[in-house]
């Protein structure tokens, strides 16, 4: 666990979706008012969610590793979301 | 007998609870707030009630599935004490792990609030053995997150270990064959989408919520 010391800070972005196969209704009901409104083309639209947060140390492969266990435990739901995590 | 809700920031189905399992089965009953890291002794029924705890904040559930009351409650399940989540008590124990799946948005995007004929799937369980053989039952629900969701192979699970044990005769939300209440593989935790706490007696249209509670206390 990170604790809360000065130093090196590390941002990190996560993008929360539902998962291929779990059927996104605010995504259809975008894609259906898109289409309403002459983009016919537009196909697949997915709504997701973005969490940033900083967090201490240099180190971005531990830092992806931290996060990829918080969206594990509360971020993400595994059950229904895949998550991508960029630390930068 | 002696039930206790737990009571989350959000929680608005927690008096209702109160008011449906004192009337139907007698119990004294218990409010306890979710920053309680202890829950009374001999409990014979914990309840999660419906509501929007923590505002439904990441997802529903997700954030009180985390509240220092819930070890607690874990902990009582897995000594085999009943516990019910409802509506939003439901959400909570799939994020907490205690059931399986998940409940999405409906799949008609709204919130859907009324009354639904419900088909007791499994009559010999913790939940409803006092539905004697009745298969039919009336609960209201009130959710807009109540699509049941969980993968193919725990769908058919499930119905092989006759854990569905309440079904929509008429599906308002879209859920995954038609579920509406499930219990876990010890048989003593139940989650349900449609209220008990909302037909606990014939002025509220329906009586067949306090069998639930009369089952559960029964079997404690």
């Amino acid at each position: 666990m990170f604790n809360a010391s000065e130093g090196i800070r590390l941002k990190a972005t996560v993008h929360v979706f539902l998962k291929p196969g779990v059927l996104d209704v605010q995504g259809k009901a975008v894609e259906n008012a898109l289409h309403g409104l002459g983009w016919t083309a537009v196909g697949n639209v997915r709504i997701g969610r973005v969490i940033e947060f900083d967090l201490p140390g240099a180190d971005h492969a531990a830092a992806e590793a931290e996060v990829k266990a918080m969206c594990e435990r509360l971020l993400a739901n595994p059950v229904i979301e895949g998550y991508r995590v960029e630390v930068t | 007998m002696k039930a206790a809700i737990v009571v989350f920031p959000g929680s608005n189905c927690d008096r209702d609870c109160r008011v449906a399992i004192e009337r139907s089965t007698g119990a004294a009953v218990t409010m306890i707030w979710h920053q309680e890291t202890a829950l009374p002794a001999g409990l014979d029924l914990i309840v999660l009630p419906g509501g929007f705890s923590y505002g439904d904040y990441l997802r529903a559930g997700a954030m009180a599935a985390l509240s220092p009351v819930m070890a607690e409650v874990r902990a009582a399940a897995g000594r085999g004490v009943p516990v019910a989540g409802v509506c939003n008590g439901f959400q909570i124990l799939c994020e907490a792990g205690l059931l399986p799946g998940a409940l999405l948005r409906n799949a008609a995007l709204k919130y859907v609030c009324k009354p639904v004929a419900l088909e007791v799937t499994n009559l010999q369980t913790r939940f409803t053995a006092a539905f004697g053989d009745r298969r039919e039952a009336t609960m209201t629900v009130g959710n807009g997150e109540g699509n049941y969701f969980a993968n193919e192979a725990t769908l058919d699970r499930l119905e092989g270990e006759g854990r569905v044990v309440f079904r929509y005769r008429d599906n308002p939300n879209g859920s995954a064959r038609a579920i509406a209440g499930i219990i876990n593989e010890g048989g003593n935790v139940l989650g349900i989408m449609p209220h008990p706490d909302r037909a606990f007696e014939g002025e509220l249209g329906s009586a067949d919520g306090a069998l639930v509670f009369k089952s559960a206390m029964a079997s404690a």
